[in-house]
């Protein structure tokens, strides 16, 4: 219960950042689906948005362009949800290599 | 549900083909009578859709090669080179590949998809950056996954964004591996090689084309792709198959870098696995030499390619970018390809049907695959047929000009 209670400090510390990235993402998938698109950490990118394996390829590839970075497919596997995309760009630009 | 309730999904689309009368992954002949036609149903029927770009398959040479191969050497290897040795005819492949590419090293491996698991698996390790084209082959995937190399994918056929994506490594150590692909097998446009050789150079990456659909097709030779783009001096790995223009089983690779054959003890792929029995290994002999000495077969080929492809375009379909001896034909959707696709095989016409999520842009395909030994006639009956199916399912307007609904 305690701990808890300290990670969701520590989240709310860093929420600056990530709001702004999910600004960023949201205006991605607005470019990527043709529509605007509400997203919370917890938005499933496939099963949410309803996007095809096509449409998740030219999603990410508009990630990367967007933040210069290229995410690996083994990281791609690993995202799931706008929480886990915002991690694996994090890592990315810090140069993290998990 | 059993252990294979996880690919529900695939069941889902699998059935609903069934359920439309049609099992395109299931086509059963009664027999194969030659390069071109088979017997279906008991009705002759035009193979449209076999790889076999040089109509190589029944090439009397090339059967008389492995039948004798067969009798003096048995029917199989029954294992491994490392466990059971090398045939003379597995050594002999070896240089005559390396003979036909210019190159120094030769390696065989039992399929085309083997050779892109092994060498992909190989070349690049932890550490690594593999660079791999967006739409490439699905052994090329594959390979990446046995291995342990980033992979980092790049847009279809953009040495920009592949240029892109290689100065975002800057300063990041480890070895690169850019991956293209000849001819796409899906919708038969060739790679721009001679910009991807440029970046390769500026980059020093390594660069690795996979000329499966162009080995024997392109190049004033029958090369491939590099040898037509003038670049093979900035290709440091060709891969390749045996099971098209050469009309048997296989793959290969061939190299100039001098520490090739270590290769042979490091790849699995190569080293756990039967190699290619007497019999396939001389056909396939026969066959280089017949692409060697009868460049008129890539000639018929080329031929028989631009009719198709000109002969669909101008009826109204939408068909690939470039007139390759694969020709593939946009469809509006899926059940209307699957009913153009069963249709086209009630009256005589075999190809092949791809739909998503194995095309590259979605959209579903009648992908066709032309052969030098096709004539004239059997590309005019299989352009008729198109028309007849084309409007049937109202896709051509009555002066067949342009298609109604093709994307």
């Amino acid at each position: 219960m305690q701990s808890n209670h300290r990670l969701a400090l520590v989240e709310n510390k860093d929420a600056d950042p990530q709001a702004q990235m999910r600004e960023d993402i949201a205006s991605v998938f607005e470019q990527v689906l043709g529509h605007p698109v509400q997203i919370t950490d917890q938005t499933d990118i496939v099963e949410d948005l309803g996007m095809d394996s096509l449409g998740v390829m030219n999603f990410v590839m508009a990630i990367e362009d967007f933040y210069d970075i290229s995410i690996p497919l083994d990281r791609i596997a690993q995202i799931q949800t706008v929480a886990d995309l915002i991690h694996a760009v994090q890592d990315l630009r810090s140069g993290t290599p998990t | 549900m059993t252990i294979l309730a996880k690919h529900a999904a695939s069941k889902l689309v699998y059935d609903s083909l069934k359920e439309h009368g049609v099992d395109p992954v299931n086509v059963r002949f009664d027999s194969v009578l030659s390069p071109t036609e088979g017997m279906l149903h008991g009705r002759r029927t035009i193979l449209l859709g076999t790889n076999n770009y040089l109509g190589l398959t029944f090439d009397p040479d090339c059967i008389e090669r492995s039948v004798e191969a067969t009798r003096s050497q048995g029917t199989g290897t029954t294992g491994s080179r490392i466990a059971n040795g090398s045939y003379d005819g597995h050594l002999r492949l070896e240089e005559a590949l390396a003979n036909f590419y210019g190159c120094q090293h030769a390696m065989v491996f039992s399929t085309g998809y083997q050779a892109n698991l092994g060498i992909l698996s190989t070349l690049v390790g932890r550490g690594d950056h593999l660079m791999l084209d967006a739409d490439s082959h699905a052994s090329i995937y594959d390979g990446s996954r046995l291995g342990h190399a980033e992979v980092i994918r790049f847009r279809h056929n953009s040495p920009d964004d592949l240029y892109k994506r290689l100065r975002r490594l800057e300063g990041v150590p480890g070895d690169r591996l850019i991956v293209v692909e000849g001819i796409y097998s899906m919708l038969g446009d060739t790679a721009p090689l001679k910009e991807f050789a440029a970046v390769k150079r500026e980059t020093g990456a390594y660069l690795l084309v996979d000329e499966a659909h162009s080995m024997g097709v392109l190049g004033a030779t029958g090369r491939g792709l590099a040898e037509a783009a003038g670049v093979e001096d900035d290709v440091d790995f060709i891969v390749g198959t045996f099971s098209k223009s050469l009309g048997s089983v296989g793959g290969f690779c061939v190299s100039n870098n001098p520490d090739f054959d270590i290769l042979r003890v490091v790849c699995r792929p190569y080293m756990f696995t039967a190699s290619l029995p007497p019999g396939v290994i001389g056909s396939t002999l026969a066959a280089l030499e017949k692409v060697r000495s009868e460049p008129q077969l890539r000639v018929n080929l080329m031929r028989n390619a631009h009719r198709l492809h000109d002969g669909l375009t101008a009826l109204g379909f939408q068909t690939g970018p470039e007139a390759n001896p694969v020709v593939a034909v946009a469809m509006p959707n899926t059940e209307t390809a699957v009913l153009f696709w069963k249709l086209l095989l009630d009256k005589g016409l075999y190809l092949n049907i791809a739909i998503p999520p194995a095309t590259p842009t979605n959209v579903s395909l009648l992908r066709s695959s032309v052969s030098a030994a096709h004539t004239t006639q059997q590309i005019d009956t299989a352009l008729e047929l198109f028309a007849d199916v084309g409007r049937q399912l109202g896709f051509l307007t009555a002066d067949r000009r342009r298609a109604g609904g093709v994307v």
